[in-house]
């Protein structure tokens, strides 16, 4: 088990890439902690299988290097590496019955038969497959498969990490919460450091200690679910995250005033030599309706009830506002105006968070 | 469930049955038909029963070629399927030359069978063949057109050269239909070269594999045309095979009856081998796990 380190790591699938939009995966500098949950979230297409196929070593990045606590390990292929990964689609060897399958790791390590044995037997009953060790794997069901699959990464003991790659795609639903939870359980029991590549955000929040988020092969922030949450650090991870995502306008700010169509909204700090694209990003829940006062009037065009708590869609002008509130909090139509709370408000230059750095306040 | 009965149904079985009967039923009843009479001419026949049956079964003559015939067929399937499995593992995946590889390993399934004789005959002529002449000034003694065993080697080679696309382009096939993740499972899992060909590459390829073999095995059972050309059956009967024998046997004596014979009992051979083939083959399929 390691430290995953990414030094100044980037991958273009072209010989020459020039410009940025060349590259599948942007400059990367990260450490991925020995023994956490981590998840790459993003879109299709973003850059996470690039990213995970890099640290499995199934893919040579074209520039910068990747570590395993202090050991360059860039151009080490994958048996050096000694990494296990799980994949989309079921992979199970269709000969072999399942005791075979998941033994099939340790056996090409040449591990001695008994250990073996052992192993899988105790890989078995945690994926709930003790009882059909014996039968072949080609005629399961693809969940059973994947489980296969997913015993087959887990039952290297000294892997340094555990690689997922979607690997609940083909699941049903129902069974999804429950892998879902037994890969958690399965997490605490053998804690490996384990990664898992996703584009659902409640996959993502519900397994990880730590999200990474990756948008056109760029890791936009690494945080904890909360902190994802209460404090986007772009735009893309406020609309990514959270349903519905964040409200973002596009404003001019001048000092602590930001202009917002005809609308002047007064902030808790000012801000200084802005250039280029200013929004101003605050999420659904942080804002308030009120019947008689607030920061700008609005028109409900509708709500939904959702159980624990109530979507509203409102309007100002031709501006699509989303507010969140309580499932007790009574809808009336009077409710014309709508107040931002402050401290979470938060301002983006060319979509990236304006740090505290920048703030000045005066 | 009330069934609709109505007998005039039957007629428009008719054309299909008519089809069949013209393309296999009356030409196979024919043949049988011969093979239990005699005729001396004139198109006059008489009754044998199953004397011809038992005069082929009971013939040396059948006896060599069948011999001839099953090492032949065990020689070239022996070389091509393992051979064939080789090309295309070798064979690149995407891309230009790909597209370059397919069409080169085509090429030879494309000309006809007695074209492919007329050239190794020439090619292996030591007078005017390349192949005949570089090896006899190599000082090799080769020549197929009195030498046994030069004759078995180049109508070996020749099978070869044709029809080991055949299979390469079937297991090319199957192999392409692999996804890429198994590969990348099998890496993650440090599975070695064999390992992968054991357990991903060769299960997912039996199906076509299967196909490929019947086919060799039905096709070079009943080749004709290549040695024909090539060395029409010699130096003396060393390379006549059964279809050659059988051949020389209904139009060169025009021995009908037993010809006729001959041809059935050949028929059933391939049939129960081929049988025999498909059951096992499968069966190793669906056996349980190893």
């Amino acid at each position: 088990m390691a430290k995953i380190i990414f030094k100044n790591l980037a991958h273009s699938y072209l010989p020459n890439p020039k410009t940025s939009g060349d590259y599948a995966l942007q400059k990367i500098n990260l450490e991925l902690e020995d023994g956490a949950a981590y998840s790459l979230l993003g879109p299709s297409g973003c850059g996470k299988t690039t990213l995970l196929n890099i640290i499995s070593g199934l893919l040579m990045p074209s520039e910068g290097k990747i570590y395993f606590d202090d050991k360059d390990v860039t151009f080490e292929d994958t048996v050096e590496r000694n990494i296990a990964q799980v994949f989309q689609f079921p992979v199970v060897y269709d000969t072999m019955s399942v005791r075979k399958n998941l033994a099939f790791p340790l056996r090409n390590r040449g591990e001695n038969p008994d250990y073996i044995k052992r192993r899988v037997e105790v890989i078995a009953k945690s994926i709930g497959m003790e009882d059909i060790l014996d039968i072949k794997a080609s005629g399961l069901s693809a969940d059973a498969k994947q489980k296969i699959s997913l015993g087959r990464g887990m039952v290297r003991e000294d892997v340094n990490a555990i690689l997922l790659d979607e690997p609940l795609t083909v699941i049903d639903p129902h069974v999804k919460w429950q892998l879902r939870t037994q890969l958690k359980a399965l997490h605490e029991k053998f804690s490996h450091t384990m990664i898992f590549v996703t584009h659902d955000q409640t996959e993502a929040l519900t397994f990880a200690d730590k999200v990474v988020v990756m948008n056109d092969g760029v890791v936009v922030q690494v945080g904890t679910p909360q902190e994802l949450f209460e404090k986007p650090a772009h735009t893309f991870v406020g609309y990514f995250i959270g349903s519905p995502g964040m409200n973002i306008f596009e404003v001019d700010i001048v000092k602590d005033i930001v202009t917002l169509g005809d609308i002047k909204i007064k902030l808790k700090s000012s801000y200084k030599n802005l250039t280029g694209k200013i929004e101003l990003g605050i999420r659904p829940e942080y804002i308030s309706l009120s019947e008689d006062s607030g920061d700008m009037q609005i028109e409900i065009t509708r709500t939904e009830d959702i159980g624990y708590h109530k979507i509203i869609r409102a309007k100002h002008k031709d501006m699509k506002i989303d507010i969140v509130v309580k499932e007790d909090v009574k809808i009336t139509k009077e409710m014309k105006y709508i107040s931002f709370d402050r401290n979470h408000i938060f301002i983006y230059q060319d979509g990236w968070l304006i740090g505290e750095k920048e703030v000045k306040g005066e | 469930m009330n069934k609709t009965v109505n007998q005039k149904a039957w007629f428009l079985v008719l054309p299909v049955f008519l089809l069949v009967a013209f393309s296999a039923v009356i030409p196979l009843m024919t043949v049988v038909n011969y093979s239990v009479q005699d005729t001396f001419g004139n198109n006059i026949f008489s009754w044998v029963g199953l004397d011809w049956f038992d005069e082929i079964i009971h013939s040396d003559r059948m006896h060599e070629s069948l011999g001839r015939q099953a090492l032949f067929t065990t020689i070239i399937l022996f070389i091509e399927v393992p051979l064939g499995i080789f090309v295309a593992l070798n064979m690149p995946k995407k891309g230009f030359w790909a597209s370059v590889c397919l069409v080169v390993i085509s090429l030879p399934l494309l000309i006809p069978w007695n074209v492919v004789g007329t050239i190794w005959q020439i090619f292996g002529r030591k007078d005017i063949g390349l192949l005949g002449h570089v090896l006899v000034s190599l000082g090799i003694d080769y020549n197929y057109a009195q030498d046994m065993m030069s004759a078995w080697v180049t109508i070996i080679v020749m099978d070869v050269w044709h029809w080991t696309s055949l299979i390469v382009l079937l297991c090319y096939a199957g192999l392409q239909s692999i996804p890429d993740a198994y590969y990348q499972a099998a890496k993650i899992d440090q599975a070695s070269r064999w390992s992968v060909f054991r357990y991903i590459e060769l299960p997912k390829m039996s199906g076509v594999l299967l196909i490929a073999i019947l086919l060799r095995f039905m096709d070079s059972f009943m080749i004709y045309s290549e040695p024909f050309v090539l060395t029409g059956g010699g130096p003396g009967n060393s390379t006549t095979f059964l279809s050659i024998d059988l051949v020389n046997m209904a139009l060169g004596q025009f021995d009908l009856g037993p010809a006729s014979a001959y041809s059935l009992m050949y028929f059933l051979v391939v049939l129960l081998v081929s049988w025999v083939f498909f059951t096992v083959m499968t069966n190793i399929d669906k056996k349980g796990a190893i």
